[in-house]
């Protein structure tokens, strides 16, 4: 899933301190999941706010609520009313939401709430660790399971670097040498056979190094005419 | 002009927090009755909300008062609503607003004195502080 983190609240009262109307969506996915922008997480902002308001006597209108999934244009256009009728959306979901809804209504500023930080997964209640990295070609299924692009700081390929000591990773020993986590994954598959083998410099071209990235599924991709034939239902 | 009665929360579990208040008052221990109780079946269910619209809707000061740690009825309650009492102290940090206005506190039911004390301590940061306007402060 992907992890972000609520912005510092200077940070937001600072970004909204120029509007007077202001609406805060948070999503029930990704990030209702590690407690940045659920429900919870929106209605704390928005009393957060209205306290800071009260302490300065300014007067804003701030309400909020959640969207299924702020990434998907059937779930932003459910509340386009509530969007277009405030100065400010703060969105309280990941950037994807945020830009979403940016894309959706160009002319209305929707400002991000959170910082998005990862793709990665809960590791236990209050924990979120990175996992993944997307670089559109995955090679785990060599690492034994284990990711060595995310999960070591240097994404090294063939093995750890000078660096790793006692099971750590030199850039943060609070942080299990990703390296020495897949050595210890692939003794105990049997395979450590697969750590002698080498991994050429890796094709970047799949990842964001080849600009952005745009995935299409020509079978599930709608024709014109059944495009026209949706708009109509709708 | 009559001084102005500081506005107090304070969410008190109904075992421990609402039976030292109760023992307090029994034993004819004095306290300020600027404090408004909202008794809670544990001080785990005190969530950060809770606190945050009780300082929205005009309180200067708010606290959890629970269990002690070790004999929370509930076992984990008390321990619980200390970490959502630090999250939202932090909260009201980020914005510049005092995070004293927000306390945890822990009683055991037999100890007349503690309820008093906590009151005091509430009543003192409050008059203190005074209102979360900034422009009314004194
Ligand atoms: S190899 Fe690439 S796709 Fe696979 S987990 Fe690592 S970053 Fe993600
Ligand atoms: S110590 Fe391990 S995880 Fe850290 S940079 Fe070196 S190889 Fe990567």
């Amino acid at each position: 899933m992907i992890v972000a983190k609520r912005k510092p609240l200077g940070e937001i009262v600072e970004m909204l301190a120029p509007y007077q109307k202001i609406t805060v969506i948070g999503c029930r996915s990704c990030v209702a999941i590690c407690l940045a922008g659920g429900e919870k997480e929106v209605k704390m902002l928005v009393s957060a706010l209205k306290i800071k308001n009260r302490k300065e006597g300014r007067k804003q209108q701030i309400d909020g609520f959640v969207v299924e999934r702020q990434c998907e244009k059937e779930w932003v256009k459910e509340v386009e009313e509530r969007i277009l009728d405030s100065d400010v959306t703060l969105s309280m979901a990941c950037s994807l939401g945020a830009q979403t809804i940016g894309d959706m209504y160009p002319k209305h500023l929707t400002f991000p709430g959170l910082n998005t930080g990862m793709f990665g997964v809960p590791e236990e209640q209050g924990v979120w660790s990175e996992k993944c990295i997307g670089c559109g070609n995955c090679i785990i299924h060599t690492t034994g399971g284990i990711c060595p692009i995310a999960r070591c700081a240097k994404s090294m390929l063939n093995g750890p670097c000078g660096g790793s000591a006692n099971g750590k990773c030199e850039v943060n020993l609070e942080v299990d040498c990703a390296w020495v986590a897949i050595y210890d994954r692939l003794k105990l598959q049997n395979r450590l056979d697969l750590i002698e083998n080498f991994t050429p410099a890796k094709d970047w071209s799949t990842s964001h190094s080849g600009g952005r990235r745009i995935y299409v599924r020509e079978d599930a991709k709608l024709s014109q005419h059944q495009k026209k034939g949706k708009e109509a239902v709708q | 002009m009559a001084e102005r009665r500081p506005k107090i929360i304070g969410f008190c579990c109904e075992r421990h927090g609402m039976d030292s208040a109760v023992l307090a008052a029994r034993t004819g221990k004095q306290f300020d009755a600027s404090v408004r109780l909202v008794q809670v079946p544990c001080a785990g269910r005190v969530d950060g909300i809770h606190i945050l619209q009780a300082l929205e809707d005009g309180a200067d000061a708010v606290f959890v008062l629970g269990c002690l740690e070790k004999n929370c009825y509930y076992d984990t309650g008390s321990i619980e609503a200390r970490k959502r009492v630090e999250y939202v102290r932090q909260m009201l940090a980020e914005m510049g607003i005092e995070k004293e206005r927000v306390e945890m506190f822990n009683a055991a039911s037999t100890n007349a004195w503690a309820f008093p004390e906590i009151v005091a301590k509430m009543v003192e940061v409050a008059k203190k502080l005074g209102p979360i306007e900034e422009g009314e402060r004194r």
